[in-house]
């Protein structure tokens, strides 16, 4: 059966490569996000290297109504929809701290935007008996740290949103997918101090690709990320609470 | 975050500079990213300065790396400039299409492969990258300029081979070359002397050919070497993609000593016998031999090395001789030396090719280097041909204007792209090329 798949925040280096993946095996593709105009030279790209079709369109997660045009689109294509979801934004603690207003758009970015949007995706993919929702959070999510905690929070807030959808998924037939990438080697990540065994976006790719195929549920990518989040989340709040990690 | 200072080089990491570099994801952020000024460079797959900003602002353009257009009846297919050689032969050639020209890396980038007008093991019939270009998009101040032989031929001649000066280029149309299948035929020589070698070069009727010599062999041995001469075949991929293998590590120097290099090149060549050997490869393998080891450029240790790269008219073999017996008795030892005959074929005002013989030695960074260099680069001059400026981190500005007598005409052309010098590298400035000082 063919398949099709929308990629909101289709712009990211994660997302561009997942999107080459399924391009080169031939499934049809939106691409959506806020620059369509350089989307639209994404979906190019997906075409030349064998996608059945691909179309950029607009996504914002603090716009509620660019969702609907979406949601029409794919509740139009033939075969079977699955979505993954790459937005997010990290704006830099000190700015956070020096505008808490800007809370609400972190939140929106990382956790009500794209959940909102599942939300409205999910009775296509109970209706279809089928399909996969990829949902991207980040290590940042599994614990608070005082370098980042606003974006680690609303991470986790989707993390947690996708365990409840994926409850709903799976007895319809869905499958969803939380994918926690460790550092990556994308826009966001660029110049950032600090970065250690970073990984390729293609490689991310690849992991989820894999993990799809063998409806895992949650995955650490690259693997090696299981572990040091296990000791991170294993060190008790008295001392963790001290650390500046 | 939009910039990252950082400490970069070139492929030899011989040089270094320090800067802010910018890595734009989308047009919008190159655009932004121009705003600051700066070059734009690729992988920095070129050897020496060439796509170094000291001091200031580099944009990597590998992340703008989409295929915006391809056609499968014409070979027609327009690319981002960030998209590499191996990955235009990984999609096309399952469909029949290659690049034209591919240089001896599959990660040196479409823009740096204008930018330098580079060639590749067919120079001798299908001419150098740029002639195979149908247009080429810069970013202007004004927006992004599509510029084409026909519609802007000066302009266009500036930029192919023009070190990135008329503009950051954002995209290109090129035309691809059908391809039969994905094998190569290669058939490999023992050559004895230099003589011998220019003489199989000179009556090869190859489509590919290279040779490698040990430049480490001196008197009647010296120039003795491998001839390898290809021809596409038929057929899919013979085994399965190659698995690559990383330099984890800046190699101790003592692996780049005369005793070490010379059983090395010894080993190298007696892995061919006598009598020569015929072997089918996947094009990947033979276009692009040591991109198996990944950052190998890290064998030459924490000081890194340079790479020489002459051209020589057909009618300065004896020259190219006595520039090789230089290179011999220097003693500097150079595992990797490459001889290749080379067509006239060139696109650009500062294209290296010309009608010859072409020698490429890499030299370690050693104290006496610069000393054996200015010597190979006068007698260079001397036989009337010229020094790449893709490999180049050494020369002369003298002598590089010497050697490309249309300096002037790009000049010309170049003041009117990018007027207040906001693409300037330091390989611009070292040479001088730009005229300014």
């Amino acid at each position: 059966m063919s398949e099709t798949w929308i990629i909101l925040g289709a712009s990211s280096s994660m997302a561009r490569a997942l999107g080459r993946q399924l391009a080169e095996r031939g499934a049809g593709l939106i691409l959506a996000g806020r620059d369509t105009d350089d989307l639209a030279r994404d979906a190019a790209d997906a075409r030349v290297r064998g996608a059945a079709f691909a179309e950029a369109m607009r996504f914002d997660a603090r716009d509620g109504a660019s969702f609907e045009p979406l949601l029409e689109r794919a509740a139009a294509c033939e075969g079977l929809v699955s979505a993954a979801i790459f937005v997010g934004s990290m704006p830099p603690q000190t700015e956070i701290d020096a505008d808490p207003a800007l809370i609400a758009d972190v939140a929106l970015d990382n956790f009500a935007g794209p959940a909102r949007f599942l939300q409205q995706l999910a009775p296509l993919i109970e209706a279809q008996g089928g399909g996969t929702v990829v949902g991207v959070g980040s290590v940042a999510g599994d614990r608070g740290r005082i370098g980042n905690y606003v974006y680690g929070a609303a991470k986790a807030g989707f993390a947690t949103y996708l365990s409840g959808l994926r409850n709903r998924l799976t007895r319809a037939g869905g499958h969803v997918l939380t994918v926690k990438p460790g550092f990556t080697d994308t826009a966001m990540t660029w110049g950032v101090e600090g970065m250690f065994l970073v990984a390729s976006p293609e490689r991310v790719a690849s992991d989820i690709l894999k993990a799809v195929e063998k409806k895992r549920n949650v995955i650490y990518t690259p693997f090696f990320w299981l572990g040091i989040m296990a000791i991170i989340r294993a060190i008790p709040e008295p001392i963790f609470k001290k650390l500046s990690i | 975050m939009q910039w990252k200072s950082a400490e970069y080089a070139g492929w030899g990491r011989a040089i270094t500079a320090r800067g802010r570099l910018a890595r734009p994801e989308r047009v919008g952020a190159l655009v932004s990213a121009l705003a600051a000024g700066g070059p734009a460079i690729g992988n920095r797959r070129s050897y020496g300065d060439g796509p170094l900003n000291d001091g200031g602002t580099a944009i990597e353009m590998t992340r703008l790396d989409r295929l915006l257009a391809f056609d499968a009846g014409t070979g027609l297919v327009e690319v981002e400039a960030g998209a590499t050689i191996a990955e235009l032969l990984r999609v096309f050639a399952p469909r029949g299409w290659m690049p034209a020209v591919m240089p001896g890396t599959g990660f040196a980038t479409v823009g740096g492969c204008i930018a330098n007008d580079v060639h590749g093991k067919n120079h001798h019939v299908a001419g150098s990258f740029g002639q195979h270009v149908v247009s080429v998009t810069l970013m202007t101040p004004r927006g992004p300029r599509e510029v084409t032989p026909e519609g802007a031929p000066g302009l266009f001649r500036a930029t192919m081979g023009g070190q990135g000066q008329t503009g950051a280029i954002l995209a290109a149309k090129l035309r691809l070359m059908p391809i039969p299948g994905q094998r190569m035929k290669v058939v490999e020589t023992q050559i004895a002397t230099f003589d011998a070698f220019l003489a199989a070069l000179d009556g090869s009727e190859a489509q590919f050919t290279v040779g490698w010599i040990d430049a480490t062999a001196t008197r009647k041995r010296l120039g003795r070497g491998l001839l390898e001469e290809g021809t596409l075949v038929d057929g899919p991929r013979p085994g399965p993609v190659r698995r690559t293998m990383r330099v984890p590590f800046d190699a101790p120097g003592f692996l780049l000593s005369g005793p070490v290099v010379r059983s090395f090149n010894r080993l190298y060549r007696a892995r061919v016998p006598d009598t020569g050997r015929k072997r089918t490869r996947p094009l990947d393998e033979f276009f692009f031999p040591l991109d198996a080891v990944q950052d190998w450029n890290r064998l030459y240790g924490k000081r890194g090395f340079h790479q020489f790269q002459c051209v020589v008219p057909l009618d300065g073999a004896a020259a190219l001789k006595d520039i090789l017996t230089t290179i011999a008795r220097a003693g500097i030892a150079s595992p990797l030396a490459v001889l290749k005959r080379l067509g006239p074929g060139r696109a650009g005002h500062l294209s290296f090719p010309m009608e010859g013989y072409t020698l490429a030695v890499d030299f370690p960074a050693r104290k006496k280097l610069p000393a054996i260099h200015a010597r190979l680069e006068r007698q260079v001059l001397e036989a009337g041909g010229r020094l790449y400026l893709a490999k180049d981190g050494l020369a002369h500005a003298d002598s590089i204007a010497a050697m490309y007598p249309e300096l002037d005409a790009w000049r010309a052309k170049v003041a009117r792209a990018d007027p207040e010098g906001r693409l300037v590298t330091d390989l611009v400035r070292r040479l001088n090329l730009r005229g300014t000082a």
